[in-house]
């Protein structure tokens, strides 16, 4: 094509561009506005997206019947019970350690209920909004018994299996370092093929929150060959999380939490809420909605919290379901502040 | 065309005018797609309260990354991590595209053989290969290959020196001192000098000259290289004690399986460009040389392979660039490469567009260097017409 033929095509791809370039400025401005009402977006569609693991026994995984359950999976249906009293309506994407901040992130998924630590660089940085935390945990080290490793320092000069992208992997950096002492880790993308490398031999220590090693060891070939050591590594405190700058969709999240854990200290169980319905206690009308606009003034109906109880439970249940009772945990730091343990609501008024 | 046909043309007719509109046209769509998109990513960016730009690079990483090529602690920067996860990138696509095309060509060559054993055999391992994912052939080698050699208590010893167990293969290397450099400089040295040698030969062959004296030279300048590899480098032999394994160089089993799988796979898929190749020379050449008296190999060498060779570049630079990029596949088996890396960092730092586009380039860069250099190759075999 000669000089001119070039010249003139982009004069007039640029003429074109510059007339049409206002129009598009506007239409933008106009968009962000609609983008940030996340509750919105999920009353229309009338079913909540939640992101979870999908491995990890008593937090997110497939059982026997094919269905979704887990402490995480509870929390997603709570959700949804709240908005739609319909523990069902909700659509699970498994998600890796990878993929679940750009999910959350890019509103793939309404919240991620997936086991993750809060800490200020994923609060900040990343750009996520943690609910409050619902499960107390720390990190520790899975061995085989006859790797003869007790305590943290054996881990000298072995190899570690671990998750890319945890906080496992940088408190275990960071352990080590001050000890001065050097470790091999093999770094892994999913669950599934970490612990099938562990009990392959391929390292001889696993690390991870202690909760998913308990889980993971009762699912092996031979549980009784390997052991959860008693060193902590780190505070680990799991729970859901929303984007940044959606404060009414993160609300809703946050107090959703909050309720179940206000439904245990009420002593309030799927069972007995039915029972309340005639009750003369004006905290717990508050908290049923009986009386008060707590639910309204939320974009949530007023009886929000009876629909979770009586869908789902409250935390005791929960955990006792989930944890309690298939891996023998004791609740430990997730009991309720007036049991000793960190699990403390703020009033519901 | 004389000026008044010229100007009887109505413009929407005149051919010249229409496509300058066209062109026009078509470059407003792209360009404002890309604008469109652009502003799109910078306003839900705004919208979440993230910023873009580099300067996380900075950070210090924080993670620990297993056998580093160059010295590396989890204090120093996400910037130095990268560097390592891409050594350990370069390491895999280097030795991968010489294993890959050295098998490929032998296999090629094979689909071809008069022999019907070496022949079926061929085929056969181009058929699996090519027709199985990538993927699971990479679980394979890991799951039922290296992870299933025998543990680190009583591992497979070859030669006295080699140790193979499920944490990777031990093999004797050398120690990074005066000796072992001047060793290595010799031997470059023979080696050069057997090369010089060896044209020196020929060329007293063409010229009807005796060549014993170069062959001489020669086998002086392969002896000597030999020797100096066995004697005059500083060989530090793995040994064993209890639970491990020191001294002598470590490749990790995940190294290993993405090396192999990456390797074997691809050299499938070269295969078959080599037989095409080959098989596009002309049945006159191969009758022709028959005809001189030339035996197989010969013909196959001088006279059948330069010719195939100028058909088989443009292909072969493609599967070269596959095997680069499929070499991201080991964040999948737990080798960290700069793919696994650059992962793990926009997972921690919450950027993954800033790193995925580093990591693009990256590959692009890489890419581009391959395929000039292969260009460049091609130019060379080209004919040459006056």
């Amino acid at each position: 094509m000669s000089i001119n033929l070039k010249l003139s095509s982009w004069g007039i791809a640029l003429l074109l561009l510059v007339g049409g370039c206002n129009n598009r400025a506007n239409q933008v401005e106009e968009g962000s506005d609609k983008v940030s009402g996340r509750l919105n977006l999920v009353k229309e569609r009338g079913s909540l997206v939640c992101g979870v693991n999908g491995e990890l026994p008593g937090f997110s995984f497939v059982d026997e019947n094919g269905e979704y359950s887990g402490m995480d999976v509870d929390l997603c249906r709570a959700v949804a019970s709240a908005m739609f009293d319909d523990p069902s309506q909700v659509e699970f994407r498994d998600l890796g350690s990878q993929e679940r901040f750009v999910a959350v992130q890019s509103g793939e998924v309404d919240l991620l209920s997936r086991n993750t630590t809060w800490t200020l660089g994923r609060d900040t940085s990343v750009g996520m909004e943690f609910a409050p935390t619902t499960f107390y945990d720390g990190q520790g080290i899975l061995t085989t018994k006859a790797s003869k490793i007790e305590k943290l320092e054996d881990l000298s000069g072995r190899s570690v299996c671990i998750l890319s992208g945890t906080t496992n992997e940088q408190n275990l950096a960071d352990r080590m370092r001050k000890l001065n002492l050097d470790y091999s880790p093999v770094v892994f993308e999913d669950t599934d093929l970490l612990y099938a490398a562990y009990e392959q031999d391929r390292c001889e220590a696993a690390t991870s929150d202690r909760s998913q090693l308990t889980a993971r060891r009762a699912v092996m070939g031979k549980p009784e060959d390997h052991q959860v050591l008693n060193t902590v590594l780190s505070k680990e405190p799991l729970g859901p999380l929303t984007a940044n700058g959606d404060s009414e969709w993160f609300d809703v999240v946050k107090w959703t939490t909050y309720a179940m854990i206000q439904a245990e200290e009420l002593g309030i169980t799927s069972e007995n809420v039915d029972s309340f319905a005639e009750t003369e206690d004006p905290q717990i009308r508050r908290f049923l909605g009986l009386e008060g606009k707590l639910g309204e003034d939320m974009g949530l109906p007023n009886d929000f919290a009876r629909r979770i109880i009586k869908n789902v439970g409250n935390y005791g249940e929960i955990y006792k379901r989930n944890i309690g009772d298939p891996f023998n945990l004791d609740r430990g730091l997730n009991a309720l502040w007036t049991d000793g343990g960190l699990l403390y609501s703020p009033p519901f008024r | 065309m004389q000026q008044s046909d010229l100007a009887k043309i109505p413009w929407w007719r005149n051919r010249r005018v229409v496509e300058i509109v066209v062109q026009a046209f078509v470059l407003a769509i792209a360009i404002s797609i890309i604008a469109w998109m652009g502003n799109n990513l910078s306003n839900n960016l705004q919208r979440l309260n993230l910023n873009f730009g580099f300067d996380f690079l900075d950070r210090a990483a924080s993670f620990a990354i297993a056998d580093p090529p160059i010295e590396y602690r989890p204090t120093d920067p996400y910037f130095r991590a990268l560097l390592v996860g891409l050594l350990n990138s370069l390491r895999v696509m280097f030795f991968g595209i010489i294993i890959a095309a050295t098998l490929g060509i032998t296999v090629g060559i094979g689909r071809l053989s008069d022999n019907w054993l070496v022949r079926k055999l061929a085929s056969l391992y181009v058929e699996i290969l090519r027709n199985t994912p990538l993927l699971l052939q990479l679980f394979f080698w890991y799951f039922g290959v290296f992870l299933r050699l025998p543990k680190i208590e009583n591992p497979l010893i070859v030669g006295d020196r080699f140790f193979l167990t499920n944490r990777g293969l031990d093999i004797p290397w050398f120690a990074s001192n005066f000796r072992t450099d001047l060793s290595w400089l010799a031997i470059v040295g023979c080696l050069l000098l057997a090369t010089a040698a060896w044209t020196k030969r020929n060329q007293a062959i063409e010229r009807g000259q005796n060549p014993r004296f170069w062959l001489g030279i020669l086998v002086l300048g392969v002896l000597g290289a030999i020797l100096l590899f066995c004697f005059g480098i500083d060989w530090i032999v793995p040994q064993l004690q209890e639970q491990s394994i020191t001294g002598g160089l470590n490749l990790s089993p995940e190294f290993a399986t993405l090396l192999f799988g990456l390797g074997i796979y691809t050299s499938a898929f070269i295969a078959e460009v080599v037989r095409a190749g080959i098989q596009s020379v002309s049945k006159g050449q191969w009758e022709a040389a028959r005809a001189l008296g030339l035996n197989s190999t010969s013909i196959m060498q001088m006279v059948i392979f330069p010719q195939a060779l100028r058909v088989m570049i443009p292909p072969l630079t493609s599967e070269f660039l596959n095997l680069i990029k499929n070499s991201s596949l080991a964040i999948a088996i737990g080798y960290s490469d700069i793919y696994a890396i650059g992962n793990t960092i926009f997972n921690n730092t919450g950027k993954p567009i800033e790193v995925i586009l580093l990591l693009m380039m990256v590959y692009l860069i890489i890419n581009l260097i391959v395929s000039l250099i292969m260009n460049r190759f091609n130019a060379l075999v080209q004919l040459r017409e006056r």
